[in-house]
């Protein structure tokens, strides 16, 4: 039988967004944006589907892509079914736009991936690029009482086991759990491929299945925030940058290096 | 009896000593203790803990609670996460805090996903908000490009905070206290996740994360074949060689070179970058620096606001010339 692999995707600002285009809102608890520019999928999980396509192409996997929020930019959000997987399931309530917190993020997901039933492993990229909390896949392993294996840089399915190299600080572990397991993805494991046009089309064709809060069988009164953001500002910078002024940049390097001796570091 | 544990630090042991980052957790639950009464207490878990708990001791801990057995010698996570829910059970603090380390990234959270409760990342301060008595901190978010001021709303609180965010008390070698033994039964039970195999990297030079002298290189480099450079300076001053995450996702170096957010997080007294811009990303890795200097091409880069120098040129004519200048000195 073909595995079931699910892989969890957030749409997010784009991090490469210019600054000078991040606002925060009237209300200072989020940040907002111009609508001309779109949200984009968050980089770690493009990797985390990458993986799953990686086995797909060598297993013949079953992708499902999971995703949760009071909105979404079909567009963007359709990317992983671009990239080759086959089925979206997007969490979808006005009762999720508030995502900034993760304990009830992880609540939705861990709902949601009952609803979907059985699986073999559960993708999640390491962090999201807008808070990085890195904590959704964490507390997905514990409310699902799964096997977990974080920041992985290669995954592999053999005879009925997950087998992942772990990174850690100066190597890696070679590690392995019996399905269902989850298993964060860091980018380590190589860049996500490119749509293909075969891809490109079946995945406009396609139409994600849609769950609210009722069909997820959830109580929004339980979808309490553990973490309140109280305010957002931008930070002050009081570092001020000597400029090594020269006729060259020859010049510049060699009072470069008389500045930093004259200054004990080096 | 005093009172109860009102802070609870999760202390960690390096060569079986307390780690540093542990004494700068204990200067910020002193810091917390100002406006609060109660204990400031270090929990230990691991094997062999006493020289790390007499540490704790002297760097301002009132008590010590260990879980100590043998089957935390390696870490392995499931157990460690029974044991620090053990410890938490005994202790019974209202904040628990965590120094940001490879440890703690996965049980921190996993250890708040099991009490049901939330967690303050990657802190910067931490504080009590004087009206509610909640732990409070500041933390930067998108990438770096804001800071948020965060509360958490259910007890136990547990914040993680960032490395060089407090600076360790003085440590008094006479400081008295308990060290209190909880028992935690952890079976012998096959764990879940199994180290099959164990790859360490060669240690060739200075550790990126102990070197008095840091150089990092970036996209800016264009390629590979400048990083022998960097290696050529790095043998000249003592320094270990470090890159930014494009660097290492283009191929160039390998990933354990890479200084940020989601690589090693550095602390030289000298930190020079070549042809990275300074994402935020980034800088999160390097902002303990005491002296950051920048070279690139591009002098609206944000890592110019962090820099203390900086030179806008090419690397190419700017890098031969600092090199033969230090050869030089």
């Amino acid at each position: 039988m073909a595995l079931h692999v699910i892989v969890t995707a957030k749409q997010v600002i784009d991090p490469d967004m210019p600054l000078s285009a991040m606002r925060t809102a009237d209300d200072a608890r989020q940040v907002v944006t111009p609508a001309t520019l779109p949200p984009v999928m968050n980089g770690f999980d493009e990797v985390a589907v990458e993986a799953a396509l990686r086995l797909k192409d060598s297993h013949g996997a079953n992708v499902t892509v999971l995703s949760v929020g009071g909105q979404f930019n079909l567009d963007i959000i359709k990317k992983p079914l671009a990239m080759g997987a086959d089925a979206l399931v997007l969490c979808q309530d006005a009762a999720f736009a508030d995502l900034s917190d993760s304990f009830v993020t992880a609540q939705v997901l861990a709902a949601a991936i009952r609803k979907i039933g059985p699986f073999d492993l559960l993708l999640c990229g390491r962090q999201a690029s807008d808070w990085d909390n890195a904590q959704v896949p964490l507390l997905l392993a514990e409310m699902l009482a799964l096997p977990c294996i974080p920041l992985a840089q290669k995954v592999e399915v053999e005879r009925d086991c997950v087998i992942v190299e772990q990174l850690v600080p100066d190597g890696y572990d070679v590690v392995e759990a019996a399905p269902p397991a989850l298993v964060t993805v860091s980018n380590e494991l190589g860049a996500p491929r490119y749509p293909n046009m075969r891809n490109l089309m079946a995945a406009k064709r396609k139409r994600p299945v849609v769950w609210t809060h009722a069909d997820l069988g959830l109580d929004t009164a339980d979808l309490s925030a553990r973490v309140e953001i109280l305010q957002l500002r931008s930070p002050q910078r009081s570092r001020e940058c000597e400029f090594i002024a020269a006729e060259d940049g020859a010049a510049a390097g060699k009072k470069l290096a008389a500045t930093l001796h004259d200054a004990g570091l080096i | 009896m005093a009172a109860g544990t009102k802070v609870l630090i999760i202390g960690e042991k390096i060569d079986g000593h307390l780690s540093s980052t542990t004494a700068e957790l204990l200067a910020a639950g002193r810091a917390l203790l100002q406006d609060l009464e109660g204990q400031l207490t270090v929990g230990l878990i691991g094997h062999d803990l006493a020289a790390a708990a007499a540490g704790a001791l002297e760097a301002g801990a009132e008590r010590v609670c260990t879980v100590d057995d043998v089957l935390l010698q390696d870490s392995p996570a499931e157990l460690c996460l029974k044991a620090l829910a053990g410890l938490c059970q005994v202790a019974a603090p209202e904040i628990i805090l965590f120094a940001r380390s490879a440890w703690a990234r996965e049980l921190a959270p996993r250890l708040a996903g099991r009490l049901g409760v939330g967690l303050l990342q990657d802190c910067l301060e931490v504080g009590i908000e004087p009206d509610s008595g909640c732990l409070t901190a500041l933390r930067p978010v998108y990438g770096g490009n804001f800071l948020a001021r965060v509360r958490c709303a259910v007890s136990p609180q547990i914040a993680v905070l960032r490395s060089q965010a407090y600076e360790p008390l003085a440590p008094d070698p006479n400081r008295q206290g308990d060290v209190v033994p909880v028992p935690v039964n952890l079976d012998d039970s096959q764990p879940r996740v199994r180290v099959v195999r164990r790859v360490r990297h060669e240690h060739t030079g200075v550790s990126l994360s102990e070197a008095r002298v840091v150089i990092s290189g970036g996209r800016g480099l264009g390629g590979p074949e400048p990083f022998r450079d960097l290696e050529e300076l790095a043998g000249m001053l003592g320094a270990a060689v470090g890159a930014s995450r494009a660097a290492v996702d283009a191929g160039w170096v390998p990933g354990h070179w890479q200084v940020g957010l989601t690589g090693v997080t550095v602390t030289p007294e000298l930190y020079l970058t070549i042809g990275i811009s300074g994402a935020s990303q980034h800088m999160a890795g390097c902002s303990g620096a005491k002296v950051i200097v920048a070279i690139n091409t591009d002098a609206e880069a944000p890592i110019f606001r962090e820099a203390r120098y900086g030179i806008v040129g090419d690397w190419q004519a700017v890098l031969p010339a600092f090199m033969e200048a230090v050869r030089s000195l």
